[in-house]
């Protein structure tokens, strides 16, 4: 099963060698991971997706908290969330299949932020489902480079992942 | 007054109680060096870093202190590694410095530079590289206490030669505010009322000691706990000396070359009290068959062992001196006279024993060592035969008097660490049992030995091979001893080439005699003992086997 943790870490060199030469040695597979600077200069939130059974979670959880620069760690699987990843595509177009190019990204409400003579490039933000819907739908056409950001996330409502805890607020 | 960066590291180090450094300068410590040379903290030169490190950490063992070590950059550096994943496996507190290139040579493949804070990500608890002068302070305060609290473990720091040739402000601030390491030290309540249940339901209960024992110096209320159940004691190899091993309910050491009353007991147990364990697969053998009727009580400092090899009913995560003290005032006292009749039967059925007939075994050089020394000696040995045999044949009674690399099992290990357990505890006598292919690893640091005086006695049961790997070879590959005869230097005149009184004693001489010679030397000695040359350790459980199918 896949597994989102959220993971606050302090904003120091070396940490993301810290966490990703962590997942290496013992042998996790990383999905993806995306990290970037919070609210709060001084920490970093990282969002990792892993394969794994409840036993390897439980390992990656109490591993990475054994980590002195990692602050939290929180597996937000079962938790209400919203998340994004973004995607940029480049796909084959020419006059003939450029129109079709262009409904699709209309359904998917994803823009198109570049054009060549024989190419478009799109650029499309939104859960994994939507994102790979996307993808497929374009593949028909012959994609010419792709790169995903990962997944990002955050708990619903008023409910947090930061230094303070999971909690209401009032 | 505005200090050097190496002028404030000496100070903070002497502000923290360090009188004892082990290390070997070089280019990008020359100004740690040189403000070491206006220091009171004494200083042990080492003959290679490896050495170095693993003195450090044998001074750490023997005396529960953080132990210190020097390098400079780049081959400095690596030459730690060994050392520190050694400290890393067995949880040893010791704080590495290494010296880096300046910081503008930084990342150029400069000469002697190493990205020694990556190398050693894996094997150390935490790493530190400081850019500025006015940081060395808290962050050495930092490693210390990340060092010897929680799980021990050791850290290391790294100052490029600018930083600590420039100036700063010294401030000494004991206060660690780390967000991240926050070491859980007692265990929830409902988790102890529920261990107290288990243990006061047991029949057949059995309490197996660890390295983490010696490490929270529990060793008091342990006693205590296994007298007030009357719970028969395993220990592992790390284990061994926190609980008397003379003490009546001991059964000696649990796994691959534990006795068999310690086996058998514990796939007999219907109740495993695991205290600053792991679980280490040279435990457990294979891990399904393990304990197979025990519910598993886990006490541990490290969240992240419970469950990792082993599955466990109940976990205390906490000191285990907090956690012990807990479950004393909540269990009952008992004696499960059945259980310990039959734990009795397999002590009278299964002593340790040998061929004494034939040659000049090894395993009565360690019993004769602990007649002689009363068993309060200091024991290090190095890895393989002569390490199981010395675990085996000689009884530790106090903490801290057996030193050994368990986890990462390093050769080399024997003659350094006796360095630095002699240092730490220059009161007690220290003795290194060695093999031919242990000595060999480390031999330079007979030079160490010889121009401090330091009076341990080296004790090599030299049977001219890898004898371990030999015995394997002998048992799981068809006698073909591929690589594993080793040709030695003369030992004796290689003692002499340091200055260090050196013997051979052969079957044919009088070993108490000889040995008790050796142990009343006042000063340094090296012991050349040729034993049977194929000698087996036993019992074993062959590799991935179940630890009551035992050969031997």
């Amino acid at each position: 099963m896949r597994h989102t943790l959220a993971v606050l870490v302090e904003n120091n060199p070396g940490v993301l060698a810290r966490v990703a030469g962590l997942f290496s040695r013992r042998g996790y597979n990383i999905d993806s991971l995306a990290v970037g600077r919070t609210e709060n200069p001084d920490i970093s939130r990282m969002t990792i997706v892993v394969e794994g059974d409840d036993r390897v979670l439980e390992q990656v959880v109490k591993q990475l908290r054994k980590l002195v620069d990692v602050i939290k760690v929180q597996d937000i699987t079962s938790e209400q969330y919203v998340s994004r990843e973004l995607l940029l595509l480049k796909v084959n177009a020419d006059s003939e299949t450029r129109g079709e190019i262009m409904q699709i990204v209309e359904i998917f409400r994803a823009r198109i932020v570049d054009i060549g003579p024989k190419s478009l490039t799109i650029e499309a933000t939104g859960d994994e489902e939507k994102i790979e819907a996307i993808e497929n739908a374009l593949r028909p056409f012959g994609i010419k480079e792709l790169v995903r950001t990962g997944k990002i996330a955050l708990l619903r409502g008023s409910r947090t992942s930061n230094i303070n805890g999971t909690k209401e607020e009032e | 007054m505005e200090l050097t960066g190496a002028q404030i590291l000496i100070k903070v180090l002497e502000d923290l109680g360090v009188d004892t450094v082990f290390g070997y300068p070089g280019g990008a410590v020359l100004p740690i060096y040189d403000a070491l040379y206006d220091s009171k903290i004494t200083h042990y030169l080492t003959r290679h870093e490896q050495g170095a490190a693993h003195a450090a950490d044998g001074y750490a063992r023997a005396s529960g202190r953080v132990g210190v070590c020097f390098a400079t950059s780049g081959p400095g550096a690596t030459n730690l590694v060994t050392g520190l994943a050694t400290a890393y496996m067995d949880s040893v507190p010791v704080v590495a410095i290494t010296g880096q290139v300046a910081t503008f040579l930084l990342g150029r493949d400069s000469f002697q530079e190493a990205d020694i804070t990556g190398i050693t990500m894996p094997i150390t608890k935490h790493n530190y590289l400081v850019k500025d002068p006015g940081e060395i302070a808290q962050t050495v305060v930092e490693a210390f206490y990340i060092a010897r609290t929680g799980r021990p473990g050791p850290v290391l720091i790294d100052i490029p030669k600018d930083v600590s040739a420039a100036k700063a402000h010294y401030k000494f601030l004991e206060k660690v505010e780390l967000p991240g390491y926050k070491p859980v030290l007692t265990p929830r309540e409902e988790e102890i009322k529920k261990a107290a249940a288990l243990i006061n339901d047991s029949e057949r209960p059995v309490v197996f000691t660890g390295g983490g024992v010696i490490n929270a110096g529990a060793e008091q209320l342990l006693l205590q706990l296994a007298e007030k159940i009357n719970a028969p004691v395993v220990a592992s190899l790390m284990g061994l000396g926190g609980f008397p091993g003379n003490h009546p309910l001991f059964l000696g050491m649990l796994g691959m070359h534990g006795t068999k009353p310690a086996n058998y007991a514990v796939s007999e147990c219907d109740l495993l009290l695991a205290v600053g364990v792991r679980f280490d697969d040279r435990v457990t053998g294979d891990v399904k068959s393990f304990a197979p009727k025990a519910k598993i009580i886990h006490l541990d400092i490290d969240p992240a062992e419970i469950n990792k090899n082993v599955r466990v009913e109940v976990p205390l995560v906490g000191d285990v001196k907090n956690s012990l003290q807990l479950l004393l005032g909540m269990i009952e006292e008992k004696k499960p006279e059945k259980w310990l009749e039959f734990v009795d039967e397999l002590k009278e059925k299964y002593p340790l024993t040998y061929n004494q007939e034939c040659g000049l075994k090894p395993q009565k050089v360690i019993e004769i060592l602990y007649q002689q020394t009363g068993g309060e000696a200091i024991i290090v040995t190095d890895v393989g035969q002569n390490q199981m045999w010395a675990a085996q044949y000689y009884k530790f009674n106090t903490p801290r008097s057996f030193i050994s690399s368990g986890g990462l099992g390093t050769m080399g290990f024997g003659l350094p660490a006796g360095i630095g357990a002699q240092v730490a505890r220059p009161d007690r006598q220290v003795v290194v049992v060695t093999g031919d292919g242990g000595i060999q690893m480390n031999s330079q640091e007979l030079m160490t030995v010889a121009a401090y005086n330091i009076p341990i006695k080296v004790i090599i049961l030299n049977n001219g091979y890898l004898g371990m790997v030999r015995q394997w070879q002998e048992l799981f590959h068809q006698r073909r001893y591929s690589h594993t005869e080793l040709v030695n230097p003369e030992f004796v005149k290689l003692a002499e080439a340091y200055g260090i009184f050196g013997v051979r004693i052969k079957k044919e001489d009088n070993l108490e005699e000889k040995l008790w010679e050796v142990l009343k030397h006042p000063g340094p000695v090296v012991a050349d003992i040729w034993v049977d040359r194929e000698e087996n350790v036993f019992p074993m459980v062959p590799p991935g086997g179940a630890i009551n199918k035992m050969l031997g």
